[in-house]
């Protein structure tokens, strides 16, 4: 929905200049100044500018961090202390990165759950849906090789165990894993090679998120009711409406993420990763960080062989692997033409029940792998899938929905 | 709000008492009041003080500190004079001299903290095998907290941070004693209460000594107190900075966040 606005005249010259060699402010002024957004949207609306905001913060300190940073075993865990304790401001550039990755996941999982709840992924959002699971699968891959670098037992055992997954692979399995660690165990190489692609990865991210924002604006922005806009009525200009929406929520959002920094910076971290890494001795439990947790807990589910043909190694790994596919089905699996729960008396508690699911996952992704704990990661397992490949194609078909308003404009006029 | 906080903390207290096991497995040590938590705490620079000196004079027979610089000291009070000093007690290696020797010399501030084994094979020989690790980093790496979400979390908005770490290593130094009677202790072991279990190769190292010159007396648990309270400091020497930084940040936002929700309001005003 590309603004019908026509370009401004721009007062400074040399805008104008550029501008009509290489229109980009008229590009800005058509998506981010007179670009006109459903005027309901609510302050789950402004996480994909905060992760997009954290994402820029993560990225700066860790170009600045990388500059200090040696990636070699024998100097990675003292000189990130040497970066704690003897650069000027090196705890708040390692802080910030740090508690940086965990707020990336929390603004990204909020954002995920708001295109959930209010059908965000079904057309013609479809494609910003699965670059949107593009975009976390990326950024699980940065953040598992990002948290090797600091060389602590957890970095190290983390990687040993998350590596070592390759090798459930019939046949190639074993050479492959050979082959990511440059060696015979998680080494001097593979550290080499991880912190080569940490850098890496964040750029690719930040060229598929552009991706999935050019997508949006195709489309434009869903909206609490689910219904399309239907004329101008129904919608603000971007600027000053949500600018100053999206600055206040941002502004809190960047309260809890600097109470973590300065605060409560190891609150969300493990303590073994301030052991220097020994390959002589495992941990007594390898814990990866919080954000794996749910699908760490799908990937220890299977502890059995299935069907005689595929080891219980493989099966967990297909099964996480799988995890992450049925979500970005999403929009095929869900066979109702309504949008928002807010219209959906049945589907809005299974999808707060996943949720749920989701977070009892995490809890025993985090315990160790006794008896109750796997039952229970069974089950919610087994959960999990069924609310994709059942509950929600079902649920579609059997719900009554709850009478949509005929516009934007008639429901929030309802509301006042 | 703060019947909000109270509930959270009631309900903390339940689920704290409901398990004692911390990440681990460890038993979970009692909490100590340390000065240096909570918001606006502070740390005791006599108490850091008579922890170092518990370091210097017990410790460092074993355990090294090796991510400490002697000129980190002076945040504990100490004048460079007094920082020279204490690093000149200390030997390292020079560079090589003009003859391409390299010769021992007396440490300067910008050293770090000299271990007191060339290797960790050495440390082990004279530790019938068990290695003492280095102290550099030991609060921060048994801050396993209390063992359950609710209490963890409790404890953070409490600004707690790392500090059940330092619960830890004052609970080690005064958990020894004799095992129960239905728990045997190999040869070379001994019984403490709040190690994973209970059997640590390092000997009780803290006994009763006399008064300090301030008149703090030298009981094991005023030791345990200054030697974990220093520990705590030396896992972190830049936190005070930290948390006066973060302070004036929080506060900072704090008044953006009223400012930008009256800018908002303002501006939303005529939007239905
Ligand atoms: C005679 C040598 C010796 C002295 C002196 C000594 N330690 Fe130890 N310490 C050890 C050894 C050996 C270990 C390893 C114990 C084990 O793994 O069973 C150890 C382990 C520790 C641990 C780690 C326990 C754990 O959770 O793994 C701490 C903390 C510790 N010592 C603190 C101290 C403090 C504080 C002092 C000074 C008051 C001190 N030690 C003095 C030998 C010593
Ligand atoms: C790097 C991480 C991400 C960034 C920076 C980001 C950024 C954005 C931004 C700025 C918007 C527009 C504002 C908004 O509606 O919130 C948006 C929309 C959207 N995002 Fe993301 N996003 C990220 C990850 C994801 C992920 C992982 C998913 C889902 C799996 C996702 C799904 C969506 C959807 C469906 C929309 C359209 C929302 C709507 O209009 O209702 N995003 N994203």
């Amino acid at each position: 929905m590309i603004s019908a606005h026509s370009a401004p005249e721009f007062k400074n010259s040399v805008v104008r200049w550029i501008d009509r060699r290489l229109p980009i402010f008229t590009m800005l002024h058509g998506e981010y100044i007179v670009y006109p957004v459903p005027k309901n949207l609510n302050y789950f609306w402004s996480f994909g500018g905060m992760a997009m905001v954290v994402l820029v913060v993560v990225v700066l300190s860790g170009i600045m961090l990388a500059m200090q940073y040696a990636a070699n075993t024998d100097l990675a865990f003292d000189g990130v202390e040497r970066i704690m304790r003897d650069l000027n401001y090196g705890w708040l550039l390692r802080y910030v990165h740090m508690n940086g990755a965990s707020m990336f996941f929390i603004a990204v999982y909020i954002h995920i759950f708001r295109a959930l709840y209010y059908g965000s992924y079904k057309n013609p959002r479809e494609l910003i849906w699965i670059l949107g699971v593009v975009i976390l699968v990326l950024m699980m891959a940065t953040a598992f090789m990002g948290y090797v670098l600091p060389w602590g037992q957890m970095s190290y055992w983390g990687a040993t165990v998350i590596t070592n997954l390759f090798s459930a692979l019939p046949v190639i399995g074993e050479p492959i894993v050979t082959w990511l660690w440059g060696g015979f165990s998680v080494d001097n190489p593979t550290l080499n090679r991880f912190f080569a692609l940490h850098y890496l990865m964040p750029f690719v991210i930040f060229a598929v998120v552009l991706l999935h924002v050019a997508a949006m604006h195709q489309s434009g922005s869903n909206n609490p009711t689910g219904v399309e806009v239907k004329s101008q009525e129904d919608t603000i200009t971007f600027h000053p409406y949500m600018t100053a929406k999206d600055s206040f929520g941002l502004m809190v959002f960047l309260f809890v993420f600097a109470f973590f920094v300065f605060i409560a910076p190891n609150y969300m971290g493990h303590p073994d990763n301030y052991i220097p890494a020994n390959p002589l001795s495992t941990p007594a439990h390898i814990v990866p960080e919080w954000y794996f947790l749910p699908f760490y807990a799908i990937l220890r589910a299977v502890d059995f062989q299935f069907l005689w043909l595929v080891p219980a190694k493989l099966g967990g790994v297909l099964l996480m692997f799988s995890s992450l596919l049925v979500l970005a089905m999403l929009p095929w699996f869900d066979t109702s033409k309504v949008r928002s729960c807010r219209y959906r008396p049945i589907y809005r508690w299974f999808v707060l029940l996943f949720v749920v699911d989701v977070v009892i996952l995490g809890y025993v992704g985090g315990k160790p792998a006794e008896e109750a704990y796997i039952v229970i990661a069974k089950l919610a397992t087994l959960y999990y899938f069924t609310h994709f490949l059942m509950i929600t194609p079902l649920v579609g078909w059997i719900e009554q929905p709850r009478k949509l308003p005929n516009s934007i404009s008639e429901s929030v006029l309802k509301s006042v | 709000m703060n019947k909000l906080l109270s509930l959270a903390a009631a309900a903390a207290l339940t689920l704290t008492s409901f398990t004692a096991y911390a990440a681990g497995g460890a038993l979970v040590p009692p909490e100590m009041p340390w000065p240096s938590v909570g918001y606006f705490g502070a740390f005791d620079k006599a108490s850091l003080q008579r922890g170092l000196k518990v370091y210097t004079e017990v410790c460092s027979g074993c355990h090294s500190l090796r991510l400490l610089s002697y000129r980190d000291l002076g945040d504990l009070g100490y004048s460079n004079a007094e920082v020279k000093a204490y690093a000149a007690e200390y030997e390292v290696l020079s560079e090589p001299n003009k003859d391409g020797d390299r010769v021992l010399i007396q440490a300067s501030s910008a050293d770090k903290f000299v271990s007191p084994y060339a290797n960790e094979q050495e440390a082990r020989a004279l530790n019938s095998g068990a290695l003492p690790p280095d102290l550099s980093l030991i609060v921060k790496a048994r801050n396993r907290g209390k063992g359950n979400f609710f209490a963890n979390f409790y404890d953070m908005l409490r600004g707690r941070g790392y500090a059940s770490g330092a619960d830890y290593v004052y609970a080690l130094m005064t958990g020894y004693g004799d095992p129960p009677a239905d728990v045997e202790i190999a040869e070379g072991m001994h019984y403490n209460k709040w190690f994973v279990g209970n059997a640590i190769a390092m000997a009780q190292p803290i006994y009763k000594a006399d008064p300090a010159a301030d008149g703090t007396p030298g009981t094991i648990e005023q030791q345990a107190k200054d030697i974990a309270s220093f520990l705590m400091w030396a896992s972190e020497p830049r936190f005070e900075e930290r948390r006066a930084m973060g302070t004036k940040v929080l506060l900072f936002i704090a008044l953006f966040i009223i400012v930008l929700y009256m800018l908002k309001r303002r501006v939303w005003r005529d939007v239905h």
